[in-house]
């Protein structure tokens, strides 16, 4: 079953709680993850890790560099269910 | 008739006999490197886990910090050093191409005429070292053997580099090994993906920089990357490593990876389910990540600070540029 965008929010929001202490309540879709967020390269790894296994995609190191916002990534894993 | 060949026949079993070590003369805090990378103390902790690396006087050499490293393991393992067969030195930073930096540390340590050889296999050179050792002893090819990692990486950093140069130390680490009656090094899971090669490495060759286009060629790293594989894939090599030697999780004293990064040591720990029981090396926060050196002097640390874990099993995992990795369990001296 295919996740909606507010269930990989919600998701991801739980992630970015477990690596970096965030409240998920400040994980919001025009976040930037290093700039709003301060996530650092190495925790948005473990970040994209564990979301792949969350929502049985694939998330290629190439494309990570793509992710700046939660709204990117968002939007790559619902499209790439 | 043609005479038939006598074939080497070795020992049943090899361990460590030993350990030594050496680190570079001066310790280097954070704060002594950030400005070139615009960074700070804080920053550095809290995303590697370094406080402090260990680097070497100008003068000193890769081959000196190994010479000393060998010539402890080996006083410490009662070994006359004339029985030795074999040095096999790991290194990536020898800057002298040829003669090999093994011979000549084979000589200072009184092992002439030991065969001797220097191999690059990166972060993985010391397991890649155990594994040939414990091969070359069971085959009858030596009967004792010195593998030693020994890096001065400061010679090939670049003090504006944001990826890796910052993490970098300088030291040697050895091992002295021979027969065994019981099984003290398992076997060893080794492996390489050259298609992963400009994950980690130099970011010049000689040739390039003695036709003037590149600067002096110094170590580069795409973090991210590398952190991947260097948790995620890697759990898979240890964990094959430590079923296939028929050991589990709670029968370790001791989790030894290369210090490449306390980040890394710490979420490989978590993903592999160590109970709180295994002792962690953690010697990267204050020598940094001296590639091939980094296991061996990280183990002899520990042995230092908890000679209680001394004839317990430690899985050791090295993985690093090419990429390369190499993992095996092995009985502590």
């Amino acid at each position: 079953m295919a996740f909606t965008n507010d269930e990989v929010l919600a998701g991801l929001a739980e992630l970015i709680t477990d690596e970096t202490g965030i409240d998920a309540s400040e994980v919001a879709l025009e976040k930037s993850f290093t700039d709003d967020l301060d996530i650092d390269s190495i925790s948005m790894m473990t970040i994209v890790v564990n979301a792949e296994e969350k929502f049985s995609v694939t998330i290629p190191d190439d494309e990570v560099k793509n992710l700046k916002t939660v709204k990117d990534a968002v939007d790559f894993i619902t499209n790439n269910q | 008739m043609t005479a038939t060949l006598t074939e080497a026949t070795g020992a049943q079993h090899s361990r460590i006999y030993a350990m030594g070590a050496a680190r570079g003369e001066n310790v280097v805090p954070n704060a002594d490197i950030i400005e070139p990378i615009d960074s700070s103390d804080e920053w550095i902790q809290k995303r590697t886990g370094v406080i402090t690396r260990v680097r070497a006087d100008k003068d000193t050499t890769a081959i000196e910090l190994a010479a000393a490293a060998a010539k402890e393991a080996i006083e410490r393992s009662g070994i006359d050093p004339a029985e030795i067969d074999v040095v096999i030195m790991a290194t990536i930073s020898n800057p002298r191409q040829t003669p090999s930096a093994a011979a000549i540390v084979a000589d200072r340590i009184g092992a002439t005429p030991a065969a001797a050889y220097d191999m690059n296999a990166a972060c993985a050179g010391y397991c890649y070292g155990i594994a040939q050792a414990d091969a070359l002893i069971r085959s009858g090819a030596a009967r004792y053997a010195v593998v030693i990692g020994a890096e001065k990486l400061s010679d090939i950093i670049d003090p504006t580099d944001r990826s890796i140069s910052f993490l970098l130390g300088d030291g040697a680490g050895a091992a002295v090994l021979g027969p065994s009656d019981a099984p003290g090094v398992s076997k060893t899971q080794w492996g390489s993906d050259g298609s992963k090669s400009e994950l980690v490495g130099m970011n010049g060759t000689l040739t390039q920089f003695r036709d003037g286009e590149v600067e002096w060629p110094t170590l580069r790293q795409e973090g991210p990357s590398v952190f991947r594989w260097a948790v995620w894939d890697m759990v898979k090599v240890a964990q094959k490593t430590l079923d296939e030697a028929g050991v589990r999780a709670e029968d370790l004293a001791a989790f030894i990876p290369h210090q490449a990064n306390m980040r890394i040591v710490s979420e490989f720990a978590k993903q592999l389910g160590l109970p709180e029981s295994v002792a962690i090396a953690d010697d990267i926060t204050t020598t940094g990540n001296t590639s091939a050196a980094s296991i061996p002097l990280a183990t002899h640390r520990l042995l230092e600070e908890r000679p209680d874990i001394s004839g317990g099993l430690a899985l050791q995992i090295g993985f690093g540029a090419g990429l390369v990795f190499a993992a095996q369990v092995v009985v502590l001296p």
